[in-house]
């Protein structure tokens, strides 16, 4: 990753006995959005927050440009922020709350800045509205439109679209990614959906216990995952049991091989962890054996549940290809293997 | 940096709360001798001291009872009933809380005092030669407790079936709990903190109570009143043996409403729909309720209706009528043009106008500690801030007076008694809980991320608190406010023991002209402080 513009070097912060940020470190080239995708507890709100300044690490550096940012108080960082909640003040109309952090500006420079953002977020002419009077969408896009005003360095959000319904969140989530673009702003986003992640994101970190468990681009993480959880939690999929075979396939049961796009480490011979994703599996004359349980309709496609010998893979094949009761045979076109991770 | 101004805060606190309470009891353990247990061991083996202890326990027992027993059946009224005047009378029957504590007192003597109205009445009608009662002693005192004190527990109660949702009710009701065990299983155990809170206020209350004994007293003596004679015979040592004990008994009580009550509020676990008033249709029972309500309302205004009504009544103007004869503005008159009549007013104002905004500023800086910074002394700084109201204010004040009597600067005493600060600085130190605790309330209230946003926007930190902090919880500020400087504008108990002539407050001017036989005079000043008070409340509550 050449010229890096921030830089986050071995972050590590403790509450208590819980590690919340566990030796972190993350290059973002200028202009570039970063998406920090994990579980909740996962420690993504934590090193927003360690960005922002409003905690310290325990160890660790944050530099911007090559300076160290890590002793600066928030207010020193122009870092802009987006709260999950918002976090718009109550008291102040929408565009005195974009005014807030303009107060170096002079009335009549802030009022023409304020104009100008509130212009880019689609809201011209809100100015004077109280904030509670606007609804949810137009609420996140002050609270972006805030966060901007100031021409901030960086720009961080909390799960920024949470807060919206469905049919508003992928409209947003489009505006959203065309003015970031069009600003060119360094921008790091928490979410816990991989959709939003990769609808968003350039580059994506997926976050497990407070490490980093890999970073990618959305077609290097979803086809080259780095570890069971990866392969788990961007997209979906199956795991089950196997052994790796000499010649590069992997043994899921007795007589079943399957074609295996080994993992780092994993050796011929050795248990492994076997992951598959639904597109890969499909209805046979053989392969494992096993009862359809549930089917989940999506369109012209389908996803079957199938029991083999009491775990549970996931088989997207058409509509009318089986149904529930029915015994199947299960046959993969590809398997990602990992060494076995204990329990 | 941060570690720093949480230690400023605990130093400045056990300097002023902790500092003249233990020199308090560490003096009592002293006499010219040395360190000895003698006097406090003398305490106990003297009946009068023994008995004052006692009585001071029983009346503040019996008051907590009497008030509940009229606060908590009324707040049950009010909050399940509907009738004609409910949104009024709800209103009207918080009034207690304008009256000054010496000013419902003497609201009391005119009313219901051996000279007062209704033994004038009675007397009229049954032709008796003198009035049929005394209003003195324990049940005296007891009425006026009640009278002031069944308030916390009918705000409390109320509060608390705000609170409670109603499908906690309706799920007792879908077990097939009948009413009344729904009430005692449900409802009760539900509102217990509340109970418990008001109890423990009441209890207090009563404990440090002194205007109602010193006035209606008579024979019948509470620690209060003891201390405050003592301090003013001069005899400093017994004063502060006095003062120990009664600490001692407060903190008993503190911990044991404390352990009945428990710490956890259980009754906003869930968010949902308030339980609605049920309204009464049977016309019958619709008129009854309204008719006690007006009735009880008449009874809750009839101290201020008569204290009014005194306050026309010029000197000697009021001997054997039922009412009195003639009437004249002359007292507000008086009060107002006589500089050393308007003199004590405007003491009990700026005294207490300056107490509230430095107990506003302490209850900003420490809420700032507590809720924002969550520094690691917080819960230090909290019990710190609670101590003055765990002591009775008579104790305060001897404390106070005894610590700033001595020129010791390098253990941080000053010589201030006698002086101008002394008076605004009691107020200060009483009303720390009140404010304090309103504030760091109203600030734990606050979503934090809103200072966070202002940080990221690159305020500074006086900006974030100015510009967002402050505006956010100005309704608690206010309300903080309100109450600090009604307490700080009618004290009387601390002003007794520390004022000096140029500084006497409204309430020692009341004293005086009681004294002089100036009854309206002394109502006119008591109208003059329950206005005040008033519009103190009615800015505080100000949404």
């Amino acid at each position: 990753m050449q010229g890096s513009y921030l830089k986050v070097d071995g972050l590590t912060k403790r509450f208590g006995d819980h590690v919340a940020a566990n030796d972190i470190s993350l290059n973002i080239s200028r202009g570039e959005v970063l998406a920090l995708l994990g579980p909740s507890g996962s420690g993504k709100t934590t090193m927003l927050r360690l960005l922002a300044g409003f905690e310290q690490p325990d160890s660790g550096s944050i530099l911007l440009d090559g300076i160290d940012l890590t002793q600066l108080r928030p207010a020193e960082r122009r870092f802009g922020m987006v709260f999950q909640h918002y976090a718009l003040f109550p008291h102040l109309t929408a565009g005195e709350n974009v005014a807030f952090g303009l107060s170096d500006l002079s009335d009549k420079d802030a009022a023409r800045r304020v104009a100008e953002v509130m212009d880019l977020v689609d809201l011209a002419g809100f100015q004077h509205r109280e904030v509670s009077s606007l609804s949810g969408g137009q609420q996140q896009r002050i609270a972006v439109a805030r966060a901007l005003a100031p021409n901030p360095r960086v720009l961080l959000l909390d799960e920024p679209l949470s807060n919206l319904d469905p049919t508003l969140r992928e409209k947003t989530r489009t505006e959203l990614r065309t003015a970031l673009k069009e600003i060119g702003i360094t921008t790091i986003f928490v979410t816990h959906e991989q959709e939003e992640a990769f609808a968003l994101g350039d580059v994506v970190a997926v976050l497990r216990e407070g490490k980093v468990e890999q970073i990618g681009a959305a077609p290097e993480l979803y086809e080259n995952p780095a570890n069971k959880f990866v392969a788990t939690f961007v997209g979906r999929a199956s795991s089950l049991d196997g052994t790796m075979l000499e010649n590069g396939r992997v043994k899921v049961g007795e007589g079943v091989e399957w074609e295996s796009r080994p993992a780092a480490g994993v050796v011929s011979g050795a248990a492994v962890d076997v992951v598959v994703r639904p597109e890969h599996l499909s209805f046979g004359e053989t392969g494992l054996a096993g009862v359809i349980r549930s089917v989940r309709y999506n369109g012209a496609r389908a996803y079957f549940t199938v029991d083999v010998s009491g775990e549970n893979l996931e088989v997207e094949s058409s509509v009318h290809s089986a149904s529930v009761g029915d015994s199947v045979r299960v046959s993969a076109s590809q398997a990602y293997t990992f060494v076995k991770q204990p329990a | 940096m941060k570690r720093r101004t949480g230690l400023i805060l605990v130093g400045f606190l056990l300097w002023i709360v902790v500092y003249p309470i233990a020199i308090v009891i560490l003096e009592s353990f002293r006499d010219a001798e040395g360190w000895t247990v003698t006097p406090l061991i003398g305490f106990v083996r003297e009946p009068s001291e023994w008995s004052a202890l006692w009585n001071s326990v029983w009346i503040s027992l019996a008051s907590v009872v009497s008030a509940a027993v009229v606060g908590i059946p009324l707040a049950f009224v009010f909050e399940k009933l509907e009738f004609p005047g409910r949104r009024i009378l709800g209103a009207l029957v918080a009034l207690p809380a304008v009256l000054p504590p010496l000013v419902g007192v003497i609201a009391f003597l005119f009313l219901y005092g051996e000279s007062g109205f209704v033994a004038r009445i009675i007397t009229e009608v049954l032709d008796l030669d003198e009035s049929p009662w005394r209003l003195r002693g324990a049940g005296a005192i007891l009425l006026v407790h009640s009278y002031s004190m069944y308030v916390y527990f009918y705000l409390f109660t109320r509060a608390g079936l705000a609170k409670i949702d109603s499908s906690m009710t309706e799920a007792a009701q879908s077990l097939g709990s009948p009413g009344f065990s729904i009430f005692r299983r449900v409802t009760l155990p539900l509102l217990k903190p509340q109970l418990g809170a008001a109890a423990l206020l009441a209890f207090m209350t009563s404990l440090g109570s002194f205007s109602a004994p010193y006035i209606f007293g008579g024979g019948f003596r509470v620690m209060t009143t003891r201390i405050v004679t003592s301090k003013l015979n001069g005899d400093m040592p017994a004063a502060l043996i006095e003062a120990t004990w009664l600490a001692a008994v407060a903190l008993l009580g503190l911990v044991m409403f404390r352990r009945f009550s428990g710490s956890r509020s259980v009754a906003v676990m869930s968010k949902g729909m308030a339980a609605r008033a049920a309204t009464i249709r049977q016309p019958m029972a619709r008129w009854g309720a309204t008719t006690i309500g007006w009735l009880f309302a008449a009874f809750l205004l009839l101290p201020h209706i008569t204290l009014v009504l005194v306050s026309f009544v010029p000197l000697n103007g009021w001997s054997t009528e039922i009412l009195p004869s003639s009437y004249t503005i002359a007292n507000y008159i008086t009060l107002l043009h006589e500089p050393e009549r308007l003199r004590p007013l405007w003491n009990s104002i700026w005294m207490a106008g300056v107490s509230t905004i430095l107990v506003l500023t302490l209850s900003l800086w420490a809420a700032r500690e507590i809720v924002q910074r969550k520094v690691r002394l917080r819960g230090t700084i909290e019990s710190l801030l609670n101590v003055p109201w765990a002591v009775p204010g008579t104790v305060l004040a001897v404390a106070l007076a005894t610590m700033f009597s001595v020129s010791a600067p390098w253990v941080g005493r000053w010589v201030l008694v006698g002086t101008v600060v002394i008076l605004p600085l009691a107020y200060f130190v009483r009303n720390i809980p009140v404010a304090c605790g309103a504030v760091v309330a109203g600030l734990r209230q606050i979503d934090p991320s809103l200072s966070e946003a202002a940080a990221s926007l690159g305020a500074s930190k006086m900006r974030t608190l100015w510009r967002v902090t402050v505006p956010l919880i100005r309704p608690a500020l206010l309300a903080g406010g309100a109450l600090a400087f009604v307490t700080a504008a009618g004290d009387f108990v601390t002003s007794v023991v520390l004022y000096t002539f140029e500084t006497r407050p409204v309430s020692i001017e009341i004293l005086g002209a009681l004294r002089a036989y100036d009854l309206g005079m002394a109502a006119a000043y008591g109208v003059v402080l329950m206005f005040v008070s008033a519009a103190a409340m009615v800015v505080g509550t100000r949404r």
